[in-house]
């Protein structure tokens, strides 16, 4: 039988030469197929001696599978081959930008408002709001200003009328929500507000968060714990506050509150005009006066007011040196703050 | 206010340094704005020029021989004034001026110059830089300037709130000091000086609510001419006070010694006799050389002829001391604030008299400081005095006010424990008298104490606000009602459609608005800061229109701006009245320049996109509607309104072309408004069931003629569908020649699904039959087949 050992050597030479599928195929039929050289080996049994016929028909079937695993062997290792060749057809530059479409922002101002809001909103106040252009009797008269006093010139205001003004602060949402609702209150009234003033430190419209608490047995001491307690949450920094006696027609005692400088800790810079000091909110007791004007019986009740400007606080907060920028829109300022 | 810190210390004593002394003032509310050291210059003496020659090289430059009481010098000078015989500052070679200047020797044009001859802007100390520095003959050669003009001194500018008019004089600092620092004030010399003539003039107050003091004395043969003492021109230039002539500094510096504002007239331009009224729209040159009519709200001080001046806020030009004046009548007047307040800012003539009045000035100053005025211009001038003449209505004058004190209320106010003999000591350094019962009798010069809280907030003062305690207030809890903010809601919706939030003024172009809205009124304001932000807006695309340019003219080519805020129409009865729109603007680019994104330009789908996200999220998918419209502001093929319930709550479209053109655009604009105080926002969502059984999608494709809306379609296949329609979605529009009639042909998706069982062919194939019917008839659509 040294016709099945040629065939042998001969057809694994030719299967480790295949270098494709179809090679393969073709192969797999000359060798083992209906008409292949094994199978014409099987076939020609019959002429031997029956004797025989039992050991060469083994060895026949022996090569068979032999080869049958071998062409199976070759198979994979090619189906690897072209699986390998078409993923490295496939590969792509993973550097160039991913396909997205680019997301909005909210405007720096708002972020401030949102992060003013937050804070107060967990400690249990809740928001009001009023009209831009408001009566004088809300901007002013209501909160203990009338219109000889020496305050108004405090307040450069806009006028509509003789009796209409721009908002020169959001006091007058305290009064129309005293006026409407009982105490105790909680609140808080973020907004915009105009002054007729336009320099480097001051735009005609900015933004103001005030508060107010009326509650039975509010003090002083209460006041000074909310706003250290706010400033250290916005600021996210225990800096050194001090309260300074200052004054508003429409709080008594009233107080600035400083902060220490943020740019020079304390030493005297450009941006806290070399004191150490940023003024940052405006405080006091409302006035008896004031509660007077809303129906608020001041025997039983007392409360405080504060209030901030919001672009300062976004200035501290983001380093903005230029207040004009808010409002000019510039996508490349704005984009800063997604 | 400023002031010098020397002049304080004669005044009241106190031990800190000034750095404490500027920290206890601002911590006890009078803030101090700056300190400027004086003395932060060296080597300047005191020196004569003694002979002066033309510059061999220069004719605007001349060669000074200078004599500083040692040595003579050759200084080159250029100043106009530079005369042998004046005594000038000189600054020697090394001497140090401010702004770290060094003085050295130099060769000026060909000639050796040692030093420099100084003018008074030069050193630092004041204004004037016409020319050198003249100072009096008499002083002596060599004595160097910081010790002769004592600028070892700091001028100390103290920002003061309203209230605290009483602290607006040296006096009214030194007695705060005095409470800060336990330590006793050292008053102004009071002397009454006996009278030399008998004239006086009479005064009739005919308006005594308004003037309810006038106190004026007359001086005669005054030496016009004399020249007001160093000693009183620096604390005058360090108050911030110009020198004038030596009777006029004379009451500017009693102004800020006592804090009385005081006038003096020229006597012999003074008709007949003074009466303090109300103008009658009177003209009045006023020492400003600027020309006022008076109304009949502004007090004055008149003669029988004329109006001499605007009570308690500027003197007239033609009764004003002047060299030719011989005579005067000093004024020492009580205006009430309540007159004088907001005159100033109505007149534009905010003057160091017209602030100390607003404010209030003590109501038992006026004799003290007129015969301080007096003692000081017999000294300077000369003169002879005549009697006091007081003319007074004590009933319009400021009673004496008494505050009752509850000390209970200053604990229950400051969270603090005080005891009652703290508290009276506090009160008693303030000045106040306690009388029976807890009464507090307030100084003549604290206007600004009332109630009983201005007396706690005095002494929060005292001890300070830094002493006092820090608690948080307890609130009862309440029911936090969580409200859903639909702004907010809207934000965050166009900020993840790529829009960039803009905050724009609510006051805008004239111009602008006209053109965008020529029908409407607008909110004028009466005091703009500009004509270009002369009107409130009455929507905020003129905001993002100029914030639209602003960027596109920095090489912006893709532009999403949106805004919420109050905007305001014009009202005939409530100018408060507002409304809160919504608007946005697109414009350039569809997408952001990226290697798979194709280059297209934005269009009307983009925005009605984001409009309809809006919408979705407001009032639910099936709530609104979108109709053509045209306005004069949209190009008229391409805008629409957005109505809910048959009402208009918005527009959105592209600006029209001439429009766009107008403002400086180069490409479409596309705007949305939203009104969102006309729309009620939906209510919580309402589960419903989900369909155990499938859905059926079939797909149908129409042709229609080319006015048909596709808004018409779908109204049509909705209301023919049947109740088991569950989606329905325009998935193409073809318009081209080919389709035959020019028509155009809209595909539609839809899906049916029932709730608890399978829908059967033959119901499905039955409102297909009803949809295709129902177009045709009412549409004369066909389908496609």
């Amino acid at each position: 039988m040294t016709d099945l050992k040629s065939i042998k050597e001969r057809s694994h030479t030719l299967i480790s030469g295949a270098d494709d599928l179809e090679a393969l195929e073709t192969l797999r039929v000359e060798l083992l197929g209906k008409k292949g050289e094994l199978t014409g080996l099987l076939k020609s049994l019959g002429s031997l001696p029956s004797a025989e016929r039992p050991v060469q028909g083994e060895k026949i079937n022996q090569a068979k599978r032999e080869l049958s695993d071998a062409l199976n062997e070759k198979k994979a290792i090619l189906l690897k081959n072209r699986l390998e060749a078409k993923l490295a057809a496939e590969s792509i530059d993973v550097t160039l930008p991913g396909r997205h479409s680019e997301s909005g922002g909210l405007h720096p101002i708002t972020h401030t408002l949102n992060r003013i809001k937050a804070l107060f909103f967990e400690l249990g106040y809740s928001e009001e709001t009023g009209p831009e252009i408001e009566k004088d009797f809300y901007n002013f008269e209501a909160l203990n200003i009338p219109s000889y006093h020496p305050a108004r010139a405090m307040h450069d205001t806009f006028y509509l009328n003789e009796s209409t003004v721009l908002r020169t602060h959001t006091s007058p949402v305290q009064i129309r929500t005293m006026l409407s609702k009982k105490p105790p209150l909680q609140i808080i009234c973020p907004g915009r507000v105009y002054r007729c003033d336009s320099d480097v430190t001051h735009t005609p419209m900015f933004h103001q968060v005030e508060g107010l608490v009326v509650d039975k047995g509010i003090t002083f001491a209460d006041l000074k714990g909310v706003v250290i307690q706010f400033l250290s949450n916005f600021f996210e920094v225990d800096l050194p506050i001090r309260f300074r006696p200052s004054y508003f027609p429409f709080t008594e005692p009233s107080a600035e509150v400083d902060m220490q400088c943020t740019s020079c800790s304390g030493k005297g810079c450009r941006v806290c005009g070399n004191t150490g000091w940023l003024e940052v909110m405006g405080c006091g007791m409302v006035h008896p006066k004031v509660f007077d004007n809303c129906g608020v019986d001041t025997n039983i009740y007392s409360g405080f007011a504060f209030g901030m400007g919001v672009e300062r606080l976004a200035m501290l907060k983001y380093g903005v040196n230029d207040l004009r920028m808010f409002f000019d829109n510039d996508l490349r300022f704005l984009r800063q703050f997604s | 206010m400023k002031f010098s810190e020397n002049w304080l210390k004669s005044h009241v004593k106190f031990s800190v340094d000034t750095e404490k002394l500027v920290d206890q003032l601002t911590m006890a509310g009078l803030e101090v704005d700056s300190v400027n050291y004086l003395g932060a210059i060296s080597g300047v003496k005191i020196a004569r020029i003694e002979k002066v020659e033309p510059h061999p090289n220069a004719d605007k430059l001349r060669v000074c021989e200078v004599n500083d009481g040692k040595e003579r010098h050759t200084v080159v000078c250029g100043a106009p004034n530079a005369v042998a015989g004046k005594v000038v500052p000189f600054a020697t070679v090394g001497a140090l001026l401010p702004n770290d200047f060094k003085i050295k020797k130099a060769k000026i044009r060909g000639v050796e110059s040692h030093g420099m001859l100084c003018a008074q802007n030069e050193l630092g100390l004041g204004e004037d830089s016409a020319g050198l520095w003249e100072l009096p003959n008499n002083i002596s050669l060599g004595l160097d300037i910081v010790t002769y003009l004592d600028l070892d001194d700091n001028v100390i500018d103290v920002d003061l709130t309203p209230n605290r008019g009483d602290c607006l004089s040296i006096i009214g600092v030194a007695r705060e000091v005095s409470v800060l620092s336990r330590s006793e004030i050292k008053a102004v010399p009071q002397e009454s000086i006996e009278p030399k003539i008998e004239h006086r003039v009479d005064v009739t107050l005919s308006e005594p609510a308004g003037c309810a003091r006038y106190v004026s004395r007359i001086i005669k043969d005054v030496e016009i001419g004399a020249k007001t003492p160093m000693w009183m021109a620096e604390k005058l230039r360090r108050g911030g006070i110009r020198l004038r002539s030596p009777v006029v500094d004379v009451t500017n510096f009693v102004l800020l010694e006592l804090g009385q504002p005081m006038h003096a007239f020229d006597l012999s331009k003074i008709e007949g006799s003074i009466d303090v009224r109300y103008a009658k729209n009177e003209n009045i040159e006023l020492l400003d050389e600027t020309s006022m009519t008076c109304d009949e709200d502004t007090l004055v001080i008149a003669d029988n002829k004329k109006i001499l001046a605007m009570a308690g806020i500027m003197g007239g030009m033609k009764s004003a001391v002047s060299e030719s004046t011989k005579d005067i009548l000093l004024e020492s007047a009580w205006f009430n604030p309540r007159v004088i307040a907001g005159k100033a800012r109505k007149y534009g003539k905010h003057t160091d008299s017209s602030h100390r009045f607003e404010r209030g000035v003590d109501p038992k100053l006026q004799l003290i400081a007129i015969e301080r005025a007096t003692s000081l211009i017999l000294e300077i001038c000369g003169g002879m005095a005549g009697p006091v003449s007081e003319t007074t209505s004590e009933k319009d004058l400021p009673e004496t006010k008494k505050i009752e004190l509850d000390y209970e209320s200053v604990a229950k106010q400051l969270g603090i424990k005080l005891d009652s003999q703290e508290i009276d000591e506090i009160l008693h350094r303030l000045g106040l008298k306690k009388e029976k019962n807890s009464h507090w009798q307030i100084p003549s010069w604290r206007f600004d104490l009332e109630i009983q809280q201005d007396l706690i907030e005095e002494i929060a003062r005292v001890i300070g606000y830094d002493n006092l305690p820090v608690t948080l207030p307890t609130f009862e809890a309440k029911n936090k009602k969580i409200k859903k903010d639909e702004i907010v809601a809207i934000k965050e919706l166009l900020v993840h459609r790529s829009y960039r939030e803009a905050i724009t003024y609510s006051f805008v172009n004239p111009h602008v608005q006209n053109l965008l809205f020529p029908d409407l009124k607008s909110v004028n304001l009466v005091n703009p800061i500009s004509p270009e932000m002369a009107v409130m807006r009455l929507s905020i695309w003129p905001g993002l229109i100029n914030s639209a340019l602003y960027n596109l003219n920095r090489q912006k080519n893709r532009i999403r701006f949106f805004e919420i805020g109050q905007c305001f129409p014009a009202s005939d009865e409530d100018l408060t009245h507002y409304e809160t729109k919504c608007a946005g603007l697109i414009c350039g680019d569809r997408y952001e320049t990226n290697w798979s994104n194709p280059h297209e330009r934005t269009d009307f789908y983009d925005l009605k996109g984001d409009v309809e996200s809006i919408l979705n999220a407001l009032v639910g998918e099936k709530n609104y509607q979108f109709c053509a419209k045209s306005f004069e502001f949209f190009h008229p093929g391409q805008s629409a309104q957005i109505l809910i319930n048959d009402e208009v709550i918005g527009v959105l479209g592209n600006l029209h072309p001439s429009l766009a053109n107008e403002f400086g655009f180069k490409q479409s604009v596309y705007l949305f408004d939203i009104n969102l105080g006309s729309i009620d926002a939906k209510s919580e969502t309402q589960f419903t069931t989900l369909s155990k059984f499938p859905e059926v999608k079939r797909d149908l494709s129409f042709m229609l003629d080319q006015t048909v809306n596709a808004s018409d379609l779908l109204d049509v296949v909705r209301s023919s569908s049947g109740k088991y329609l569950t989606d329905l979605k325009l998935f193409d529009v073809y318009q081209g020649k080919d389709v035959e009639n020019k028509g155009k042909s809209i595909a539609l998706g839809l899906t049916f699904q029932h709730p608890c069982r399978t829908l059967t062919d033959s119901e499905i194939n039955s409102c297909i039959d009803t949809i295709v019917s129902e177009s045709s008839k009412v549409l004369g659509a066909k389908i496609r087949s």
